[in-house]
This record gives C-alpha cells, structure tokens and sequence, in this order.
C-alpha cells in the first residue's frame, strides 16, 4: 500500500520556460537510468531478496525515487508550460508535441519511450544490488551533465539535491550487498 | 500561495527529509543508538507540524490518513506542481 502525500520532496523553482532543457530532463523522466527505472527496479527486485533488511532498503529507496520522479516530472511541467507549439517545433520537440501536447509522456532526451527492458531483476541479490549500484552512478553522471547543460539556479539547485541522492542510495545499496554476501556466505558454512 | 503556509510547507520538507535520510541510514544500520534517537525526534516534530499544516490549510494526505471538514477538502489546495515556490 502507498499513501500519497501532496507535497513534493524537494521545492522546484523555475525561473522561466526552456524547452531544451525540459528536453534534456526526459533522460531523468522515461530515460534508461531514469527515476521511473530507478522506482520500478528496486519495487521489482525486492520481492526476492533474502534478508529482510535489504527487503526493507528496496522499499523505501524505491518510494523515494517515485517521489523523485514526481520532482522530475514537475520541472519538465513547468518548463513546458504555456509554450507553443511553434517554439516545441524549434526546439525539436515538434514529434513530442504532435503526440503529447504539453503533456508530461515518459521519453528519453532523444524522444525513445520508457521500457522495462532497461530494467532486471534476476532472483539473484548480489547480480541486483550490483545493479542498483550501477545504476545509481549512471543517474549521478546523467544529472551532472543535466548541471552542466543549464543556467537556471532554481533547476541547478534541484538537480544537485537529486544528484546528491543517488550518492547516498549507492552507499546504502553497498551496504545492502554486504550484508547478503555476509548472509549467503555463513549459509554455506552451516 | 501565502508567504505563511509556504514557510510551514518548507519546514516540513525539510524535516521529513531528516526522517527520509535517516530511514534509510537505519535499514542498514538498525543498531546504532543515536540515529535511531534522531529519527524518533525528527517523527515527532514531524507529526506535529503536520497536523498544524493540516488544521490550518487541509489535508496533505487522503486514503483515511487525514480527516476533511466539508465540503471534501483534498482537490482545494494547490498540487504540487502547481506551486510557485
């Protein structure tokens, strides 16, 4: 069970309507290492895992990364918002529009829908946790070029809050897999 | 949205995110004292100052969480991606 709360976890401020960056945000929105991928994954993988602690990591690291996509979602909204369809045009989101409107539709920075293949759950915890690992590096590089391709202060100070999140999901998710290798091991010895 | 409901919206957000960080720091150090003492604290203050949000401006949560005066009041503030912080 989820309960929603109406609030998000991080302020988004937008100073005004860039669509090349709203465009550049869908790699964090439907993109392969997305926050959607991120959510999906873990609330996946946590089926199987072995120790109820990790069961209960993946949990709340996948419900915080829902809440991470809402925040994405709310920064690609607001700077889409009340933008014409000839500036989506000029700004190569003419496809976009054609299908989406202004919506906010899960795509990848080069317009590529979200799948689950960008996502695995193998039933073996140390081939997951390795990669969630992976995975939260791969959002971390994806949000400092997403920095680096902006020069509004209200997306930058959100996207280093997101950034600074997948740092600490990658310790936890080490810490995770240390304890099920302790795990599996002591199992074989007994 | 009113200078005064967005500083308590803030205050919570900042405090849930001490309650988030530490969840997470405690599913995978559940033995450690002090953390724990933390969280505790952070959850307390939280509740508080949820239910003063709430009193004041309705609920943040629906699903039997929080309670409504009438009319239904959950759709009447502002969503938050409607929110100009």
């Amino acid at each position: 069970m989820w309960i929603y709360e109406k609030k998000l976890e991080y302020p988004v401020r937008v100073t005004q309507p860039d669509i090349r960056m709203a465009k550049y945000l869908m790699a964090q929105y439907g993109g392969p290492d997305s926050e959607l991928s991120a959510a999906v994954r873990y609330l996946t993988q946590r089926y199987t895992m072995p120790t109820n602690r990790t069961k209960g990591l993946l949990t709340d690291i996948g419900t915080e990364e829902l809440a991470h996509w809402e925040i994405v979602g709310t920064m690609i909204y607001k700077l889409l918002k009340n933008v014409p369809p000839q500036q989506l045009h000029h700004a190569h989101l003419g496809g976009y529009f054609t299908e989406h409107d202004n919506a906010v539709y899960p795509v990848d920075a080069s317009g590529v829908p979200w799948t689950a293949a960008y996502i695995q759950a193998t039933g073996d915890p140390v081939t997951d946790l390795h990669e969630d690992m992976a995975a939260e590096q791969k959002a971390r590089t994806t949000y400092e070029h997403l920095i680096r391709l902006t020069d509004d202060p209200g997306v930058k100070d959100t996207l280093k809050f997101l950034r600074e999140r997948e740092v600490v999901h990658f310790q936890r998710f080490g810490e995770a897999l240390n304890e099920v290798q302790e795990e599996l091991t002591r199992k074989k010895v007994f | 949205m009113d200078p005064n409901q967005m500083q308590l919206l803030r205050e919570i957000q900042q405090l849930e995110f001490v309650a988030i960080e530490l969840t997470l720091y405690l599913d995978t150090h559940p033995d450690e004292q002090e953390p724990l003492r933390d969280y505790n604290q952070a959850a307390e203050r939280l509740n508080q100052l949820k239910m003063q949000y709430e009193r004041l401006y309705g609920p943040l949560a629906a699903y039997g969480v929080s309670t409504s005066k009438a009319p239904w009041q959950w759709s009447e503030q502002p969503w938050p991606w409607d929110i100009n912080y």
